[in-house]
C-alpha cells in the first residue's frame, strides 16, 4: 500500500461475557477506499465493524482487548471522548432507522448537536449539501418539512447517509445497509458509495458477494471469530489464497 | 386415476368434536363477559338509581311577617331571625300547641332557615316592611318523604315522620307551598351534619389539592427514576434489586403508605395534620411505582435504532435519551402517571391514616389547611345515620365515577393521538 492506513487493528479480541467473539483480529484500512467485511453469519464481522465506533460500549457485557488506532490515536484509550469519536466515525445501519422528526431535522440534528454550523442559513446550505451527497435532494427538496419516516425504505437508508456525511465523519461504517431493500434502490445506494468513497472512508458489512465486488477495492474475510484473509478485493475474489475463503466465495460454506 | 385418495377427508369425526369444543370455548368466553358486564351494569344502575334524587331537593314557603317591629331595617343583623321562622310556623299551623308538637312542626324546617331568611333579606333589604313569602329548605326527612323514601303506610312508630307531621306536609304541598328545586347546594356547600345543607365542594377542592401535589412530586421524579434505570444504569445485581422493590412497593396496600406518611410526614417532618399537602404526598408515594413502572414500559417500546441511530451520529448518551428516546415515551408516561393518579382519586384508606377523614365544613384555602378528600366524603356519609345521607352518598359517588372516566378518557385519548407506531 502506498498511503498510510487510516484505521490499524492490532490483535483485537472480542468477548461476550465468556464467550470469544473475534480472536486476534490484525486489519489496516486505507483512506478514501471501500472496504468490505464479508463472511457467514455469526463470523463476527458486524462486532468488528461496531468496535471502531466503540457501539459496543452499549452492550454490557462486551469487553474489547487489543488496538485500533484511527489516524494513530487508540480509540480505546481513557482520553478518548466515544461521542467525539462517534462524530468522526458515523455508522449506517442494517434497517433504515431515520428519526421520527422532519427530513430537515433528521440532516440537521448532528451538526446541531456537534455545533458544526451557524445561523440558519449555514444549516440549510449544509442539509442541502448532504442530501445532495446523498443523492436525494432531488426527490425531497419540496417537502423537507415532512417526516423521514415517511419515505421509501431505500430513499430512507439515503437519508440515514445524509445524516451522517452533514457530520463530515472521516469514516462510515456501514452494516448491511442494503439488506431490507429492493435491488434498485440497492443499486442507487451503491453507486452513492463509489461516489462517497472521493471525501469518505468507507467499511461495509455485506452478505452479497456481487456486492462487495460491486463496491470495494478492499476485502476482509472473517470466519468464526477470525480474520481468514484480506487484501485487494480483485485478488481475494479471482485467486484467494486460503481455502475457506475459496469455498465461502464459491458457495460451499456460509 | 379412479382410486384418488380422499383419506384427508375422512377426519371428520375428529373434525367435529374439534369445533364443538371451539364453540364451547367461545361460549364460554361470551357467559364470562355477560356477568361480568351484568355485574357492572348493576353496580352503576343501583348507584345513579339511588343518586339520581340527590340531584333535588325540597323547599317550603313561608309567609313571614318583616314589619319594622320584627326586624329592625338598621339593624337587621340583630334580629331574631331562628324566633321569626318559629313564629311564622305557629301561625301557620296554629294547632301545634304543646311543646312537643311546636318541636315537631320545627322539625318540618332545616335548622339553617333562621340563616337563610337572614341571608335572603341582607341581599334584597327592599323586601322589609310587609309581608313577604321566602323559600327556605326543608328538612332531610320532610326532603326524603317528598322524594317517596318514607312510606305513609308504615306504622307511625317505625317511620321518622308521624301522621300530624305528614298532615302538615301534605296542607303545605296542597297549598303549593312546597316545591322542588335543583340542589345547587349540593355543588357549592361543604359537609353538614345536616343532608339537606351537605354540599360535596370542599371534598372536591381537597381531591383536587391533593392529586395537583401528587401528580407534581410523582410524575418529574417518576419519570426521571424510570429514565435513569432503563437508559443508564447498568444492569448489576442492585439494579435488579431495585427493580424487584419498585414492583413490589407498586402491589403494597395503600394503607401502608398512609402508616408510612403518618409517622414520616407528620410525626417526623411535623407537617400539617389533614392538609392536601401530605395527603399528596402519600398518594405521591403510592402513584410512584405505577409512574415508574409504567414509563420503563413506554421506554422500552422504543425501538432500540432511534438510540443506535442518534448515538451514531455522535449524540451523547444523555442527548440520545432527552432528544429522541424520551420524547417517544411520553405520551405512554403521562398515560401511566393518569392511570395512577385515578387509583390515587379513588384512594381512601391512606387518607383515613393521616386525618383527612375529619370532619370539614369549609373549602380548604390552601394546601396547609385541614381538607378531606372525595372517597372520604363517600366514606363518612356512607356511615352517617341520617337515611338523607344514602343519595348524597350516590351523587359523590357518581361524582368520584365521573372524574375517573374522565381521566381514562383522556389517558385513552393521549395515547391514541400521540403514539407512534414502528
Amino acid at each position: 500500500m502506498s498511503k498510510t492506513p487510516i484505521i490499524t487493528a492490532r490483535n483485537v479480541d472480542v468477548f461476550y461475557a465468556e464467550k470469544q467473539a473475534l480472536d486476534k483480529i490484525s486489519l489496516d484500512i486505507p483512506e478514501n477506499k471501500v472496504t468490505s467485511l464479508i463472511g457467514p453469519s455469526g463470523c463476527g464481522k458486524t462486532t468488528f465493524l461496531r468496535c471502531i465506533n466503540r457501539m459496543n460500549d452499549l452492550v454490557d457485557i462486551c469487553r474489547v482487548q487489543g488496538d485500533i488506532k484511527i489516524a494513530d490515536q487508540d480509540i480505546y484509550a481513557s482520553n478518548v471522548d466515544v461521542v467525539a469519536l462517534r462524530a468522526q466515525v458515523g455508522m449506517v445501519f442494517q434497517k433504515p432507522n431515520p428519526f421520527p422528526k422532519s427530513i430537515y431535522e433528521n440532516v440537521a440534528y448532528g451538526p446541531k448537536i456537534h455545533g458544526l454550523t451557524s445561523g440558519k442559513a449555514d444549516m440549510d446550505e449544509l442539509v442541502e449539501w448532504s442530501l445532495r451527497k446523498a443523492g436525494l435532494w432531488a426527490e425531497v427538496k419540496d417537502r423537507l418539512q415532512e417526516t423521514g419516516t415517511g419515505l421509501s425504505g431505500g430513499q430512507q437508508q439515503r437519508l440515514c447517509i445524509a445524516r451522517e456525511i452533514a457530520v463530515k465523519p472521516r469514516v462510515i461504517l456501514m452494516d448491511e445497509p442494503c439488506s431490507a431493500l429492493d435491488p434498485i434502490a440497492t443499486a442507487i445506494i451503491e453507486e452513492l458509495i463509489d461516489e462517497l468513497r472521493k471525501n469518505f472512508t468507507i467499511i461495509i458489512v455485506t452478505h452479497s458477494m456481487q456486492q462487495a465486488a460491486r463496491v470495494s477495492q478492499r476485502t476482509a474475510f472473517f470466519h468464526m471469530g477470525n480474520l481468514v484473509e484480506s487484501g485487494a478485493t480483485k485478488t481475494i475474489f479471482t485467486s484467494p489464497k486460503d481455502e475457506r475463503t475459496q469455498n465461502y466465495i464459491t458457495g460451499r460454506i456460509g | 386415476m379412479t382410486d384418488l385418495d380422499t383419506s384427508f377427508l375422512q377426519g371428520q369425526k375428529h373434525l367435529a368434536k374439534r369445533h364443538r369444543s371451539e364453540s364451547r370455548f367461545q361460549w364460554m368466553g361470551r357467559m364470562a363477559i355477560v356477568v361480568s358486564l351484568s355485574f357492572l351494569v348493576f353496580m352503576v344502575g343501583s348507584i345513579f338509581w339511588q343518586g339520581k334524587s340527590a340531584v333535588t331537593t325540597t323547599e317550603i314557603a313561608l309567609q313571614i311577617n318583616l314589619s319594622a317591629d320584627v326586624v329592625d331595617p338598621n339593624d337587621i343583623r340583630g334580629a331574631s331571625f331562628d324566633r321569626i321562622i318559629k313564629a311564622t310556623l305557629c301561625d301557620t299551623f296554629p294547632e301545634a300547641t304543646s311543646r312537643k308538637e311546636k318541636k315537631k312542626l320545627y322539625g318540618l324546617l332545616s335548622s339553617d332557615a333562621g340563616y337563610q331568611l337572614r341571608d335572603q333579606i341582607l341581599e334584597n333589604p327592599e323586601m322589609l316592611g310587609g309581608t313577604v313569602t321566602i323559600w327556605v329548605n326543608a328538612s332531610d326527612d320532610v326532603d326524603i318523604f317528598n322524594k317517596g323514601q318514607i312510606d305513609r303506610d308504615v306504622p307511625q312508630a317505625d317511620r321518622r315522620l308521624d301522621d300530624q307531621q305528614i298532615g302538615w306536609i301534605d296542607q303545605l304541598s296542597g297549598n303549593t307551598a312546597m316545591r322542588s328545586v335543583f340542589n345547587a347546594k349540593f355543588f357549592t356547600n361543604g359537609d353538614s351534619r345536616e343532608p339537606e345543607l351537605a354540599g360535596i365542594l370542599s371534598a372536591l377542592v381537597g381531591s383536587a389539592m391533593s392529586l395537583s401535589i401528587c401528580f407534581v412530586l410523582s410524575f418529574p421524579i417518576g419519570i426521571m427514576a424510570a429514565i435513569y434505570l432503563e437508559e443508564f444504569a447498568p444492569k448489576k445485581r442492585w439494579s435488579d434489586f431495585i427493580e424487584i422493590n419498585i414492583n413490589n412497593l407498586a402491589a403494597v396496600p395503600s394503607i401502608v403508605f398512609g402508616l408510612l406518611g403518618l409517622s414520616i410526614f407528620l410525626s417526623t417532618f411535623g407537617l400539617p395534620r389533614s392538609s392536601p399537602l401530605v395527603g399528596g404526598m402519600v398518594l405521591a408515594l403510592m402513584t410512584l411505582p405505577t409512574i415508574i413502572i409504567a414509563s420503563r414500559a413506554s421506554l422500552r417500546a422504543v425501538p432500540p435504532s432511534i438510540r443506535e441511530a442518534a448515538l451514531g451520529v455522535g449524540a451523547s448518551p444523555v442527548q440520545a435519551t432527552f432528544h429522541h428516546v424520551a420524547p417517544l415515551a411520553l405520551p405512554g408516561m403521562f398515560t401511566g402517571a393518569i392511570v395512577g393518579m385515578a387509583r390515587a382519586l379513588g384512594d381512601t384508606a391512606p387518607l383515613l391514616m393521616i386525618g383527612m377523614v375529619a370532619f370539614i365544613v369549609d373549602v380548604p384555602q390552601s394546601i396547609l389547611e385541614p381538607a378531606t378528600a372525595l372517597p372520604v366524603q363517600i366514606f363518612l356519609w356512607a356511615d352517617a345515620p341520617e337515611r338523607a345521607f344514602l343519595e348524597k352518598t350516590s351523587a359523590a359517588i357518581i361524582i368520584l365515577l365521573v372524574f375517573l372516566v374522565l381521566m381514562n378518557i383522556a389517558a385513552i385519548i393521549l395515547r391514541k393521538k400521540y403514539e407512534l407506531r414502528f
